[in-house]
C-alpha cells in the first residue's frame, strides 16, 4: 500500500479537469450556447487522440508491432470484443518476438 | 430551453437494471486497465484513487502511456483534460433535465457522467420518462464495475513477471486500435486521422516525453474541424 505524492497531486489534477469537464456543459448551458465550430472540434478529438498513440507504436515499433496491429484490427473487425482483440494483439507480438524473433 | 416532464429521481432502480449488460462490458475493460496501471508502475492505491475520482476510461488508458519517472504532471493534466473535453458537449445535450433539480444535486449527478450512461440516458429521455434518476442509477452501475474491475485487474497484473516477454506492453495499442474501430464513422475520420498519426509519428521521432499524442491530437482535430466547415 503505497502512494507518491507526486502521483497522488497528478491524480488529483486529473480528477479536477475532468469534473470540469463533466459539469461544463451544463454550467455552459445556463448561460452560453457553444458554437458549431467549437462542437465539431470536439467531436474529432477523441479519434485524434487515439490515433496519435497507435500510430507511433505502430509505425516506430518494429514488425512484430506493425503485423500485431493488423491481427489486432482484424479480431475486433470479426468479433468486436475489445478483450478478444487485445488477446490477440498480445499473442501475435508474443509468438513473432519468441519464436520468429522479429 | 423545453421543459422536460418530468425531472425527479424516481428512475434510479431502471437504471441500474438497464446498465447491468452495459457494465459488464466496462468491467472487463476495467480489468485491462487495472492490468496495465500494475505495468506502468501505478500502486493499487493509485490506481483505486485514479479509477474512483478520474472515473474516465480513455483518458486513464493514455495517461498510463504517459507514466514515466519524473511525472510529467502539465503534460498528463494537459492531455487529460483535452480527452474529456467530449463531456462538455454530452453533459450540455442532458442539461435540460437538470435544470429543474436542485444546483448541488445536478452537479453531484453529473460526477458519474460516462460515455455509456450518457448514450442510455439520451435513449430513455425520448420516452419522455424522468431521466435524472435513471443517469444516477446508471452511472452508479458503471463506477462500480470500473472501480471494482481496476482493483481486481491491479492484482491479477502481480502474477505477470515481465509484461514484454509476454508480449503484453502491446496491450496498450491494442486497446487502442479496438476503441479506435468503434470509433471510425468512415471517410470523414479519414484526413483528421491521417493528419494526427503524421504529426503524432513525426512528433515522437523528434521529440522525448509524450507530447505527441497532445500535438497529434490537436492538429488531427483541428483539421478535422476547420474541414467539416466547407
Amino acid at each position: 500500500m503505497s502512494i507518491n505524492l507526486t502521483a497522488a497531486l497528478v491524480i488529483f489534477g486529473m480528477a479536477i479537469v475532468t469534473y470540469a469537464t463533466r459539469v461544463g456543459g451544463l454550467w455552459l448551458m445556463n448561460r452560453f450556447t457553444l458554437s458549431q465550430p467549437i462542437r465539431r472540434w470536439l467531436n474529432h478529438i477523441p479519434g485524434a487522440i487515439m490515433i496519435s498513440i497507435v500510430a507511433p507504436a505502430i509505425i516506430n515499433g518494429g514488425i512484430a508491432e506493425f503485423v500485431a496491429g493488423l491481427t489486432t484490427l482484424f479480431a475486433i473487425a470479426r468479433t468486436g470484443n475489445l478483450v478478444l482483440a487485445m488477446f490477440t494483439g498480445v499473442t501475435t507480438v508474443w509468438i513473432l518476438r519468441n519464436y520468429l524473433h522479429v | 430551453m423545453k421543459e422536460p416532464a418530468n425531472a425527479d429521481f424516481s428512475g434510479i432502480k431502471t437504471g441500474v437494471r438497464r446498465s447491468i449488460p452495459i457494465a459488464l462490458s466496462v468491467f472487463t475493460y476495467g480489468v485491462s486497465f487495472g492490468v496495465l496501471a500494475r505495468q506502468a508502475g501505478l500502486s493499487l492505491v493509485e490506481s483505486f484513487l485514479m479509477s474512483s475520482l478520474v472515473f474516465a476510461g480513455a483518458s486513464q488508458f493514455v495517461v498510463l502511456e504517459m507514466w514515466t519517472s519524473p511525472l510529467p504532471i502539465i503534460a498528463i493534466i494537459f492531455t487529460t483534460f483535452a480527452i474529456n473535453l467530449r463531456h462538455i458537449l454530452m453533459s450540455a445535450a442532458i442539461s435540460p433535465w437538470f435544470f429543474k433539480i436542485p444546483a448541488w444535486k445536478a452537479y453531484s449527478c453529473l460526477f458519474f457522467l460516462n460515455d455509456e450512461t450518457w448514450a442510455l440516458t439520451i435513449g430513455e429521455s425520448t420516452k419522455g420518462k424522468p431521466i435524472a434518476g435513471f443517469f444516477l442509477g446508471s452511472g452508479l452501475t458503471v463506477f462500480i464495475a470500473w472501480v471494482s474491475a481496476t482493483v481486481i485487474g491491479q492484482n491479477l497484473g502481480s502474477a505477470i513477471a515481465d509484461p514484454a516477454s509476454w508480449g503484453l506492453d502491446f496491450a496498450f495499442t491494442a486497446v487502442f486500435i479496438a476503441l479506435l474501430f468503434f470509433l471510425w464513422q468512415g471517410k470523414r475520420n479519414l484526413l483528421p486521422w491521417t493528419v494526427a498519426a503524421i504529426a503524432a509519428i513525426v512528433t515522437a521521432r523528434w521529440t522525448t516525453g509524450q507530447w505527441y499524442i497532445l500535438l497529434g491530437g490537436l492538429a488531427g482535430s483541428f483539421v478535422g474541424a476547420i474541414r467539416d466547415v466547407d
